[in-house]
């Protein structure tokens, strides 16, 4: 008799997300949800800002998720995370995690306020940013999170994004807040694992995950897995977890880099980009890869 | 047992007697020592509750809703700027049925920058869906903040409690502190039928098409327009454990009225005063005292006004391009009630310059000399 072949889960089988939801295809900000909510479980209250989110669950009176959701306004993804663990605390329930998930225009832009001072009064929340890297809900906009040379609505070709995204994670590290980590939708063993130690430190949790958008980067949907995994193999969007504010940890080191250039060419947001621009895009990612092995 | 402490105090005393449980505060002037006394009795746990120091009053009143959501009691305080940095969140409070309560000091909106007493502050939240409650001693402050929880839980509307600047934020009163027992007869501990929690999972706030919109809407006002009697009934509930009533509206000699002011804050007080002198001079006058704008109280409005020869309406606030905002709802209220009397309507007081007795008395004389008004805004005390 042949051996039983085993095939072993590397991730949780609960599913707290249901199909239905009204994404577009191949987004990969669903995908980020359905890993959070396996590694965080049902007891978990979700605070959602304006965002694509805010939609995807679906409208009243469904909701695709199993766990409670605040729908709060947009600058207000952690005040209002806050005010639910402190209402929670008081009416009893010490036990359930709740998260504050927004998107980057949430999380870079109008809510960095609010973020900010949850993080230096360390509360005890968790905040997930899910990068897609504009205003996508509102129409492809510019963001402070969208990339240097990016086309954007906002940002029309003959104007493309000519600064760089700026760096929320050495924002928040400057809070020294107990735990940060990057993850990718391409990665989500990384992501799980990452999310559940999260889950048992308490105080400001922040987390910053790339997730690809098919319809705001102009990408086919088949591809949002293969581009933010090919944004985690060439530094584009590096997989670390920061300590107290100071100890880095790379949770994916890479022996060689892909170039950059794999990666851009996939997506229409990037098509005007000439190969001088894309080596520019290549020296920055070279530059941000050495500052984060030397903070090691 | 009785003590002497000034409005913002009031506050403070009113919250912690209610056993608020989630106070998220930012600091303004004139409303600082609200949350200073607040956070003071958080820390000797004389209070049992979390004072969050947020960096806003927009994410003070984000998270006063969210801890209301998952169950909690909560509390706030701001005034002027801070309450208008707070509008989005007042419309998401009344609109997601969050029964908070928030003490607002009026305070003049910058510029220039002022931090004296006028109502164009809280006035121009008067439409976010929240109920407003004026107060004219510190006494009353305190009691309103417990009424507001009650009437406000019960009907899943938020609520401000309202004081002038300076005239009552910092003026110090002789207050009777009630019982903490008698408090907690009156309002029991606030147990909202759905609430955040993972045991029974809901979205809420969501997207809402305009085939449910409307509906949530109507259903708030509905609630809305069960309000003025919860209030009057709550206000004899409460005259009957603290011998204090706390109605629509303050009458004070309006029976037999020739001149009816109409007034509210503290220049609701001061009206009284004048009314006094003005009978000594022989001129029956009288004061009728707006406690609450929202609900607005329309069948008392009409019943007491519908009585009287002449109305002198005092506006410290403006609508500009209209007229004063009190002047307007007092008009509409008597729109169609056979016999109104004449209608003024006074500005004066903007910006915290002071209304004496003097001030009404001059209006006095002003609605007196003529049959009807004839100019929308006579302005009392303005240098031109
Ligand atoms: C105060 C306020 N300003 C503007 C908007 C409009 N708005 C809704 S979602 C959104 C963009 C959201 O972008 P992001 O946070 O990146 O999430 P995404 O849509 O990309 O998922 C904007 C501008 C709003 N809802 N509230
Ligand atoms: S626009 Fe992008 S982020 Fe939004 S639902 Fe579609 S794919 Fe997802
Ligand atoms: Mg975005």
């Amino acid at each position: 008799m042949k051996k039983d072949k085993k095939m072993t889960l590397t991730l949780p089988a609960e599913e707290l997300m249901s199909p239905g939801h009204l994404a577009c295809q191949g987004c990969g900000a669903t995908l980020a949800m359905r890993y959070m909510l396996k590694a965080l479980g049902q007891r978990t209250v979700l605070c959602i800002p304006a965002c694509c989110w805010a939609v995807i669950d679906g409208p009243y009176p469904y909701s695709c998720l199993d766990a409670p959701i605040y729908h709060c306004a947009f600058e207000t993804a952690a005040s209002t995370a806050t005010g639910v663990k402190a209402g929670l605390e008081m009416t009893g329930d010490t036990e359930t995690t709740v998260v504050a998930w927004a998107g980057d225009g949430g999380t870079f832009d109008i809510g960095i306020q609010a973020l900010s001072g949850a993080a230096e009064r360390n509360d005890d929340i968790i905040y997930v940013c899910y990068d897609n890297e504009a205003y996508m809900n509102t129409g492809i906009q510019r963001s402070s999170a969208t990339p240097y040379g990016a086309w954007t609505t906002t940002t029309p070709v003959k104007h493309f994004k000519d600064r760089p995204k700026k760096d929320i994670v050495a924002i928040m590290a400057a809070h020294r807040i107990p735990y940060i980590a990057t993850a990718s939708v391409s990665h989500p063993e990384d992501f799980v694992k990452k999310m559940k130690k999260a889950k048992a430190i308490k105080g400001t949790r922040f987390f910053h995950v790339f997730a690809p958008c098919p319809t705001g980067w102009k990408s086919r949907p088949d591809d949002s897995v293969k581009l933010a995994r090919l944004a985690v193999q060439n530094a584009y969007f590096p997989l670390f977890e920061i300590e107290d504010g100071e100890k880095v940890t790379i949770n994916l080191k890479l022996k060689e880099k892909k170039p950059v250039a794999d990666y851009i060419r996939l997506q229409g947001r990037f098509r005007h980009l000439s190969e001088a621009h894309i080596a520019a895009i290549q020296d920055e990612v070279d530059a941000r890869w050495a500052r984060l092995l030397k903070s090691c | 047992m009785k003590k002497v402490i000034m409005g913002n105090h009031a506050l403070s005393y009113g919250a912690m007697l209610s056993r608020a449980q989630v106070i998220p505060a930012y600091p303004i002037t004139p409303q600082t020592q609200v949350v200073e006394l607040l956070s003071e009795m958080c820390a000797s746990k004389t209070l049992d509750a979390k004072f969050i120091k947020v960096e806003s009053e927009h994410s003070a009143m984000a998270s006063c809703i969210s801890a209301s959501a998952a169950g909690a009691r909560t509390f706030t305080a701001t005034s002027a700027q801070g309450l208008a940095l707070m509008h989005e969140m007042l419309h998401w409070a009344s609109g997601g049925r969050h029964p908070v309560v928030l003490g607002n000091i009026n305070r003049a909106m910058a510029p220039g920058w002022s931090i004296w007493t006028d109502q164009n502050d809280s006035l121009s939240e008067r439409d976010t869906g929240w109920m407003q409650f004026y107060c004219s001693s510190n006494q009353e402050v305190l009691d309103s903040v417990i009424q507001a929880y009650k009437v406000g839980e019960a009907l899943m509307i938020p609520a401000m409690v309202i004081l002038d600047a300076f005239a009552l934020s910092h003026t110090y009163e002789v207050v009777e502190i009630p019982e903490q027992d008698k408090v907690d007869a009156f309002l029991p501990p606030f147990k909202p039928e759905i609430r955040l929690t993972p045991d029974d999972p809901h979205a809420f706030g969501g997207l809402t098409g305009p085939e449910h919109y409307f509906e949530l809407r109507y259903k708030l006002q509905k609630d809305m327009e069960k309000a003025p009697a919860l209030i009057e009934g709550t206000g004899l509930e409460f005259e009957r454990l603290f011998g204090r009533r706390l109605g629509l509206v303050d009458e004070y000699k309006c029976g037999d009225a020739d001149l009816l002011f109409v007034s509210s804050g503290t220049a609701g007080y001061t009206a009284n005063v004048a009314v006094d002198l003005l009978r000594d001079e022989g001129i029956k006058a009288g004061n009728l005292r707006m406690r609450v704008v929202r609900p607005f109280p329309f069948e008392t409005v009409r019943r007491i006004l519908g009585k009287a020869k002449k109305a002198a309406v005092v506006d410290r606030n403006i609508s500009y391009g209209h007229h004063g905002i009190f002047y307007q709802e007092v008009k509409s209220a008597l729109y169609g009630v056979k016999k109104a009397p004449p209608v003024f309507g006074y500005i004066t007081g903007l910006g915290g310059r002071d209304i004496t007795p003097d001030t009404f008395k001059e209006i006095a004389a002003h609605a007196l000399a003529k049959d009807g008004p004839d100019e929308e805004i006579v302005w009392i005390g303005v240098k031109r």
